[in-house]
């Protein structure tokens, strides 16, 4: 029972990295319903920038908070440049969109940062987390900015009238135009706060997994698991969704024998599918009310 | 005097397919104008080409300025509200929440309150729902919800697509008295596209009968509800 209690602990505290992840994918998902296949290498170009401002001696705080408004502003531009002259071509164009932008942006990091590993600092430190050994305060700290981050785009979604004209434009676009909302703006917006919330994710995660230019490509993947699990619409159910791979990735680990670290990840996929098939709405998606 | 709208030659184009043909009519500032004709006549697209929602040539001008090259949000936030066929309704969001949004161009938040509280008055139903998820509305209900988050927009110019459509005749009474009322008091010039003739004609004061993309038939409202021959080869009653 100590063994399993333990195990739940950790994976919570690993679910809080997918869960920070799931919640970008969400944010874009709402936006252009589409999965972004790049939103992980965006991330880490994010932690990248936020490691060299360091290298130039701007403190952790300050150079995070400059990461998340060039994050915010690189999202809006992308959306702008490559995105948008997409935005009426087939799914498939779309898709190839993403793709391009994950090996330009993965290969533009290698080029400018190489491919060594690299150390990446935490605010919160890696002590025993309330003297515990199974979660350090590094994992706590990350699992306070995610229920964080979730906490303020609730707010953001139900009591701001830019977060409503969010809503609406994700929902029923040419309704939202009736009512005067730039609907184009709105998708910009959103990948803004999607490479935003990303730009968090990659540097909490950073400090775990260590930086340099494929550290994404596993967590993304855990990511849209959780996004997938939780319902791809809903911002709290992405998170829940987060811890509950978190622990489903332990848990297996642990009592599966033979499972160890290289089925984790197949074990992630088999996850999507199954979800897709048992409940494609995930567990917390909105299934819309309609009348007959 | 000039036309609050005034619409010249215009045609509308669903792909290959035309659909409009040199439409002209014009709406006088003020006034309450009823669009009737067939299934498939083209009224709907008309309305979508005021708002640039379709392909369209010709030219359209509101209170004398061209709206061509005009995106639909920019349309809207002239003034112009327009309630879709088919209502349009934020089904997954709160009946509160979409009469927020037909305001969301608006940046008097003090007044927004209030015209919330005056569109309750208009319907009471919509006060006691008004938390309740717009998609469990009853149809009746939804179309109220749609005239009112249009009239949200304060609009200078209301266009309405078979407000009608699917409610009991009681209802639709009720619903025109109430067009008639926004017209007279605040002043809104509205443009209502029906199928149910009879009534358009009783609550209009000017109607156009369009068949095949083209007006056949201008006039008051009382000359054409009166003149048997239209009445019997256009409206079919
Ligand atoms: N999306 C579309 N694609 C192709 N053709 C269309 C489309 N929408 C409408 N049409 C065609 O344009 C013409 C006019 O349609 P429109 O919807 O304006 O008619 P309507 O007068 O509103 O009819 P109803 O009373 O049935 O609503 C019809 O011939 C219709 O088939
Ligand atoms: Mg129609």
């Amino acid at each position: 029972m100590e063994l399993f209690t333990n195990q739940v602990l950790a994976g919570i505290a690993t679910g809080a990295i997918y869960a920070c992840m799931a919640l970008a994918v969400v944010m874009i998902y709402q936006a252009i319903d589409h999965l972004n296949f790049a939103q992980g290498e965006m991330a880490m170009f994010s932690t990248f920038m936020a490691w060299q401002m360091m290298q130039w001696g701007v403190p952790y705080w300050a150079a995070f908070v400059i990461t998340l408004v060039l994050s915010f502003v690189g999202g809006i531009v992308i959306e702008r440049l490559l995105f948008k002259p997409l935005a009426k071509a087939p799914i498939l164009t779309n898709v190839a969109g993403f793709i391009a932008l994950f090996a330009i942006v993965n290969s533009v990091a290698g080029l400018i940062w190489d491919f060594t590993i690299k150390q990446f600092p935490t605010p919160f430190g890696s002590a025993p987390f309330l003297g515990s050994q199974l979660i350090s305060t590094h994992q706590a700290g990350m699992i306070g900015v995610t229920l964080l981050l979730l906490a303020l785009l609730f707010f953001f979604f139900r009591f701001t009238r830019i977060g409503l004209a969010m809503r609406a434009a994700a929902t029923l676009p040419e309704s939202a135009r009736l009512v005067g909302i730039n609907t184009s703006w709105m998708i910009a917006l959103g990948w803004g706060m999607a490479a935003a919330i990303g730009s968090i994710a990659g540097m909490l995660i950073a400090p775990v997994v260590f930086l340099e230019p494929n550290m994404m490509g596993g967590v993304l993947i855990y990511g849209f698991a959780a996004a997938v699990l939780g319902g791809l619409s809903s911002p709290l159910g992405a998170v829940i969704g987060g811890f509950l791979v978190g622990i489903f990735e332990n848990l297996v680990g642990t009592y599966i024998p033979g499972a160890g670290n290289e089925l984790k990840l197949p074990i992630a996929l088999a996850l999507i599918v199954i979800v897709l098939v048992v409940k494609p709405s995930g567990l917390f998606g909105h299934t819309v009310i309609k009348r007959v | 005097m000039t036309a609050m709208l005034d619409i010249k030659d215009l045609r509308a184009y669903y792909g290959q397919v035309q659909a409009l043909h040199g439409l002209e009519f014009h709406l006088s500032e003020g006034s309450m104008t009823t669009l009737l004709g067939a299934n498939g006549a083209g009224k709907t697209t008309t309305l979508r080409a005021i708002c640039n929602m379709v392909r369209s040539t010709g030219t359209i001008a509101f209170e004398g300025k061209s709206l061509s090259g005009k995106s639909t949000e920019n349309i809207v936030r002239l003034g112009i509200a327009h309630v879709p066929q088919g209502r349009g309704t934020f089904t997954t969001m709160t009946v509160e929440e979409n009469l927020q949004l037909g305001a969301i161009s608006r940046s008097d938040k003090a007044s927004i309150v209030s015209d919330i509280e005056r569109m309750y008055d208009h319907f009471p139903v919509l006060k006691q729902r008004h938390t309740q998820q717009a998609g469990t509305l009853s149809g009746g209900e939804q179309q109220m919800l749609a005239v009112a988050r249009a009239l949200m927009l304060r609009p200078r110019l209301m266009l309405l697509d078979e407000p009608s459509f699917g409610l009991a005749p009681l209802i639709v009474r009720d619903l025109f008295k109430i067009l008639g009322k926004i017209n007279r008091d605040d002043k809104v010039t509205i443009l209502v596209v029906e199928q149910n003739a009879q009534l358009a004609l009783e609550l209009a004061d000017t109607a156009y009968v369009i068949e095949t993309g083209r007006i056949v038939m201008s006039g008051s409202a009382k000359d054409i509800a009166n003149n048997e021959d239209v009445r019997k080869s256009y409206l079919g009653y």
